[in-house]
């Protein structure tokens, strides 16, 4: 029988503080990441505006499409050339909304870019035009869906579990949200609508990978009368170890063979699934056990103090 | 054992259910691709609706969301009424360019959203919804003169027969009568040419092909019905109008037109439009109506003819009233029609998603590769690991995929690219609730249980955790279906159906083949 890691005793209470401190540390870099950045970099569906992807005959040069551009009209395009310079992207900002009929960017770019490069042949691979109010919208939207999930979650988790169970989950979804949003941050990747489906995609694993342990907490609580401690907590962590590390496992496969195979269209998302799966198993033991376990530890200390002030009260 | 029928007999029911939900879509899918995109054939229209489609992003296509601009609207005009004038170009126009499975819907109260999956010609497209309609008045010529016109365009056609496409002749277009072969006669009908529904996108190809206006007599032009008509018993089409070159009158006279019942005295209970006209189109009108009792008067809206109700009298004060076989609705759709001719403020693109069909087909190409390749490497995982176990496992995959693939299905989604990720994924995640039973079984073992208790215990311990784990990514899903748009409301589904078909094959299935195979045998070990 093959197997990982049975009968593992691992204290991983005993290094909470380093790991709570890593995450800071993380998250801390993410931010001032993002201070740095001016901001994240909102893709088209949040910020409005325009993108264009087009692949050309053949290859052209990148600084002479921008000139072919800025004659065009289009002195504040960013252009990303890909596939040895045949594909481009090309992202426009876009303040007004046009009116039905006139012709659509991609024909202006294309336009613009055959004037300079007489007889060149596009085919157009997607368009996206986002208004800016359609942007605010779908920014709202993204908000409110991110918010009402974390929120469905920590109803569900609070009634199945103790409400301290519920918050150390919750806190791993936070956590996990805004490791992602930092990573993001780092490699300097735009915020999109995908982004946001692989955020809450990752909050719905990393809390089944955590109700997993906690799981077992329960079940090992049920058979003691003492409060639950460090001990218990890495019992239960080592028991489930096994199934924690092969079901990453699985996943990450998939995830990278989206990463790898998938396409352009979902690269983005694949990348931030595997940064989420990662920090999603992390979490599950060290920020959602190990907040769980310091919260019941608190609520401990303060019911021994109360009965020893009860106690002292009676004397 | 009685309770094990019973779950044999629920397994063989779902599956039952899954293939009929799966069968249109085989049949579909197993056309040749050219023969799929065919929008009139009737036995495909109806496979199409149930079959598995695929998402603008995957197909290719245009998601357009157009808006009423607001500000440019004169005091006193309804928005809710603009919306319907525009709609009601939108889909005249969509409908002559020939897109199988347009999408046109009201999107609050001054939006409209139109998707039109796997078009190509994106200029032509854009031309197409942002033009101002053209709403025009022109006389249908005598019978007698229609017969020439049609006679001398089906003796031009078959003069330059080589301008006809291939593909046409081939398929039941005559190289003698290109033209007059096409057409249906219907009794009831005498007099007009007409042609049955199923012919249409022939008749259409074959007036493409040559030049049909160099070919008319300078003074006509030919204009079919809009929307399908009753031919007579059990047959419907289009009449072929031939009309007046030049409008006899243009929509700009009509200065208002509302559906009403009871304009036919003959017919009381009958829908009718009873249309207004400026005092310059009153002047036309009595002079057009005056000269032509008898004869019929086509409404054309973007070269189509809406409608060609016959002049019984002369009209003095530019009151007009319609009347004919009209339902309530299709009066009100002529209403609108008629107050369509210009739209009284322009249409603004808010959002617009085009994918082209190059990307698309990568998509799809990449979606698959990463679905198969991710598959094989937890398939050889699981055995590896699980050994024979593990082909119980698989087994549940591979079950759970079809139900996913059969609930899609049934529940009319639609397929995109974030919508194969979640499959991907499911992929992924669908092993978890396996391994948690399976690890559990692994830890009753090694703690002295026989086979059997401990194949009891591990799915009855693991149960909890696996319906817990599954109904948090269940909300999360359910949330991204509620707030996500288009593409990810497809991902949303996928997810959500994989969970629910996961924690069925992974738990209950498996457990089946679990106890079928412990129960012949008093097993002393298990592969796992």
């Amino acid at each position: 029988m093959l197997q990982v890691l049975v009968g593992a005793r691992i204290p991983f209470m005993r290094y909470r503080r380093y790991a709570y401190l890593f995450s800071l540390a993380i998250i801390v870099a993410g931010f001032v990441s993002v201070l740095l950045h001016g901001g994240f970099r909102m893709g088209v569906d949040f910020a409005g505006g325009i993108l264009v992807e087009y692949r050309f005959d053949r290859p052209l040069e990148s600084d002479h499409l921008r000139r072919a551009l800025a004659n065009g009209g289009y002195k504040d395009a960013e252009i990303q050339a890909s596939e040895g310079g045949e594909t481009f992207l090309v992202r426009i900002p876009a303040p007004e909304e046009r009116v039905a009929g006139e012709k659509p960017p991609s024909q202006r770019v294309l336009e613009a870019i055959q004037a300079e490069f007489p007889g060149v042949k596009g085919d157009l691979l997607r368009e996206e035009v986002v208004g800016p109010r359609v942007g605010r919208e779908l920014s709202h939207r993204a908000f409110w869906a991110v918010l009402l999930s974390l929120l469905g979650i920590l109803i569900y988790v609070g009634v199945r579990y103790e409400f301290k169970f519920a918050i150390g989950g919750v806190a791993s979804l936070a956590h996990d949200t805004l490791v992602i949003l930092s990573v993001i941050s780092f490699t300097n990747k735009e915020i999109t609508i995908p982004i946001i489906a692989a955020l809450l995609t990752i909050a719905g694993y990393s809390i089944n990978d955590t109700i997993v342990v906690f799981d077992r907490i329960r079940e090992r609580m049920k058979g003691s009368a003492r409060a639950p401690d460090a001990d218990l907590f890495d019992l239960s962590i080592n028991q489930t170890l096994s199934r924690t590390i092969i079901t990453a496992l699985t996943v990450i496969f998939t995830v990278e063979a989206l990463l790898f195979m998938g396409g352009s269209v979902i690269h983005d998302f694949a990348f931030a699934m595997l940064v989420g799966v990662g920090f999603g198993t992390y979490s599950s033991v060290y920020v959602a056990s190990a907040l769980a376990l310091d919260l019941t530890i608190g609520a401990e200390r303060r019911r021994l103090a109360a009965e020893a002030q009860a106690a002292r009260v009676k004397a | 054992m009685r309770s094990y029928r019973w779950r044999l007999g629920l397994l063989v029911l779902l599956l039952g259910l899954s293939v009929y939900s799966l069968l249109p879509t085989f049949q579909f899918y197993s056309r040749p691709e050219a023969e799929r995109s065919d929008t009139r054939d009737p036995i495909l229209k109806e496979l199409r609706g149930k079959a598995l489609k695929l998402g603008l992003d995957l197909k290719g296509g245009m998601h357009l969301l157009l808006e009423i601009d607001k500000t440019k609207l004169p005091p006193g005009v309804q928005v809710r009424d603009v919306v319907d004038r525009a709609m009601e170009i939108l889909r005249n126009r969509i409908d002559q360019f020939g897109v199988a499975e347009p999408l046109i819907q009201r999107q609050g109260e001054d939006r409209i959203l139109v998707q039109l999956p796997g078009l190509l010609d994106k200029e032509r497209a854009v031309q197409l919804i942002g033009q101002m309609a053209q709403l025009e008045f022109k006389l249908v010529k005598q019978a007698a003169e229609s017969r020439q016109v049609i006679e001398r365009l089906n003796r031009a056609m078959a003069g330059r027969s080589s301008d006809i496409p291939d593909s046409l002749l081939a398929d039941s277009v005559s190289v003698a009568n290109p033209l007059t072969d096409l057409l249906y006669n219907a009794p009831e009908a005498a007099g007009s040419a007409a042609v049955l529904e199923e012919d249409l996108p022939k008749l259409q190809k074959l007036l493409e092909s040559v030049n049909v206006d160099s070919i008319l007599p300078r003074d006509a032009s030919i204009g079919l019905s809009a929307k399908p008509e009753r031919l007579d018993q059990g047959h419907f089409g289009r009449f072929i109008y031939v009309l007046n070159r030049r409008p006899d009158m243009t929509g700009e006279v009509v200065s208002n037109a509302i559906m009403r019942i009871g304009l036919d005295p003959r017919d009381p209970g009958s829908a009718g439009v009873s249309m207004t006209l400026s005092n310059k189109g009153a002047s036309i009108f009595r002079k057009l109506t005056g000269a032509n009792i008898g004869r019929q008067l086509a409404i054309v809206l973007d070269n189509r003819v809406q409608s060609a109700p016959r002049i019984q009298d002369r009209i003095p004060q530019g009151e007009a009233r319609i009347t004919g076989h009209f339902d309530s609705a299709e009066a009100r759709d002529l209403a609108i029609v008629l107050r369509a001719g210009a739209l009284p403020a322009p249409l603004r693109v808010v959002e617009e998603r085009t994918v082209g069909p190059t990307l698309g087909r990568d998509s799809v190409a990449g979606g698959m590769r990463a679905g198969v390749v991710g598959a094989i490497i937890v398939v050889l995982f699981m055995l590896i690991y699980y050994r024979g176990s593990g082909v119980i496992a698989i087994l549940a995959l591979i079950l759970n995929m079809f139900f996913l693939f059969a609930g899609l299905a049934a529940l009319r989604g639609t397929l995109t690219m974030p919508g194969i990720a979640g499959i991907v994924l499911t992929v992924g995640m669908a092993v978890d609730a396996n391994i948690l039973i399976f690890e559990r079984v692994r830890e009753e073992l090694r703690s002295g249980k026989t086979v059997k208790v401990a194949v009891e215990n591990g799915f009855n311990r693991a149960w909890r955790t696996i319906l817990d784990s599954n109904v948090t990514t269940l909300i999360s899903a359910l949330v991204l279906f509620r707030f996500g748009s288009g593409p990810i409301k497809g991902f949303a589904i996928t997810l959500g159906i994989g969970l629910i078909a996961n924690m069925y094959t992974a738990v209950f299935v498996a457990r089946m083949v679990f106890e079928a195979l412990l129960a012949r045998r008093t097993a002393r070990s298990l592969s796992i």
